[in-house]
């Protein structure tokens, strides 16, 4: 029986010389043009919010509100994927990413029926995001409670 | 039945390989091996309501296939063994209760096919069935959803991942007749070098194919020389050079032009596949399309097929553990 001839850690130096690198120069720019494109969309839809004078507080959420629609549409048509698949996290990112993340669990488990699939399985890659957001929203509203007579 | 060594069977009555059928999925269908494969699907859901039956649909079909061109009722077949990636290998056991044959489950991940063969091969060898079909499967969209993310979420995949084939392959296998014969089996060892990345099958399962091709070279006194071709499965490109390097630094034989791998094989490189074809069906289908065929043409006379198999799932990798691999081998040979 022959031995292994390598250590796993000689094993792993060999595994990275043979393994490619990400293309990272390319993935940065691919991600930049898109995610700005989405953002400047937004700021549009923004823009035009504020000219149909929706209001300070209602402008923000139609923008958001428009982006999820436009981001779980365009998941449903199957086309999101790819543009994840090009843009890595210029499409991950946006609130766009957050609605393909949500929409694409509820595709996929629509088969597991409406209880144990689309219910269970709807928040299982936005549910760290959503957990862990409105934790962290508490923490920093304790903090600005605490600190507001010494900040303002 | 006698025994080579550690870990080898030598087949006293070598079983004949009466048939084989492959079946191969839409992207498969662009790749290099087009041409070869007995049914081509385009459809990838085969008319089912999930991906689970669709999978179940084509192991089913693939075993039809083989069984008509053997012209053999499927009662006949004593056994059938059968494996796949889906939890609890239900595309293998919903295939066995459509077709009817007594069926005897199989996992070794991606190795699956080959581990079949050396199992049927033993008890048809050993005389306690006189005929069995062997089947592997998978598909794309299964995997993805149990082992990674949905498919229409937006994802990158880095580029040591594999592509999780869209295929099945199927053996028919008699212990009388004329055909391709299963002249021995090595089973492998379970062997891990620490590597943590899921993405990076080829390099954890390199080590074990390397461990089991030493092992049968070992018991069985070969050297690769004396075979006409080492087929491994599915280490991908970069696994397949890795090999090559473990194989070199321990000073084990393997000329590179002896050497192919069915997940580097299956796809174009342009196809996007990143390293390779993986899962099940790769081996199955390459092995029961092309290679076989390939031997029987007499293009080949000794082949020497090499599953491997990445034994993690879902929970494992969560929980930080490192990514084990397994191979077994059969040798195929022609005439006699």
């Amino acid at each position: 029986m022959s031995r292994q001839p390598f250590t796993p850690d000689r094993y792993r130096e060999l595994v990275a010389s043979h393994t490619p690198p990400s293309r990272q120069l390319r993935g940065y720019l691919r991600a930049f043009w898109v995610g700005g494109t989405i953002c400047v969309l937004g700021q549009a839809l923004t823009l035009w919010a504020e000219k149909l004078n929706l209001g300070e507080i209602t402008a923000p959420m139609f923008t958001t509100s428009a982006l999820i629609f436009l981001g779980t549409t365009l998941t449903g048509i199957g086309v999101y994927d790819r543009i994840g698949k090009y843009a890595g996290a210029g499409s991950a990112i946006p609130v766009t990413g957050f609605a393909n993340s949500v929409a694409a669990p509820a595709i996929e488990f629509q088969r597991e029926g409406a209880v144990m699939g689309v219910g269970a399985r709807l928040f299982t890659l936005a549910g760290p995001v959503l957990a862990y957001g409105i934790a962290s929203s508490v923490l920093v509203g304790i903090a600005y409670w605490l600190a507001r007579g010494w900040v303002l | 039945m006698s025994r080579a060594g550690q870990q080898t069977f030598v087949y006293d009555r070598p079983p004949v390989i009466a048939a084989h059928a492959s079946v191969a999925g839409p992207k498969e269908a662009q790749g290099p091996l087009a041409p070869w494969f007995d049914a081509l699907l385009e459809d990838d859901l085969l008319g089912q309501k999930s991906w689970e039956l669709a999978e179940m649909e084509m192991v089913r079909r693939c075993v039809m296939d083989a069984l008509n061109q053997a012209r053999m009722p499927a009662e006949s077949v004593q056994a059938l063994l059968g494996g796949d990636l889906n939890n609890q290998i239900i595309a293998s056991s919903f295939a066995a209760r459509a077709l009817g044959m007594p069926f005897l489950g199989q996992y070794g991940a991606c190795s699956t096919f080959v581990q079949a063969l050396a199992v049927a091969s033993a008890l048809i060898s050993g005389g306690f069935l006189d005929s069995a079909a062997c089947v592997a499967s998978s598909h794309f969209c299964t995997a993805e959803r149990q082992f990674r993310f949905p498919l229409e979420l937006g994802t990158q995949r880095p580029p040591q991942a594999s592509w999780t084939a869209t295929a099945c392959g199927c053996a028919l296998l008699k212990g009388e007749g004329e055909g391709l014969r299963i002249t021995s089996g090595t089973l492998g060892r379970v062997i891990d070098l620490n590597i943590t990345d899921a993405n990076h099958m080829g390099a954890a399962m390199a080590p074990a194919v390397f461990d089991t091709l030493a092992a049968h070279f070992s018991d069985m006194g070969r050297r690769a020389e004396d075979y006409d071709l080492i087929a491994t499965g599915d280490l991908g490109w970069i696994g397949r050079d890795l090999l090559l390097e473990l194989c070199d630094a321990a000073g084990v034989s393997l000329p590179p032009d002896r050497l192919i791998d069915c997940g580097a094989s299956l796809f174009y490189r342009e196809q996007d596949a990143h390293a390779g074809g993986s899962g099940c069906g790769c081996v199955a289908s390459v092995s029961c399309g092309w290679l076989m065929k390939r031997l029987e043409r007499g293009e080949l006379n000794r082949l020497l097929l090499v599953g491997s198999g990445a034994m993690l799932s879902p929970t494992s990798s969560q929980q930080g553990q490192s990514v084990p691999g397994i191979a077994c081998a059969v040798s195929i040979e022609r005439g006699r």
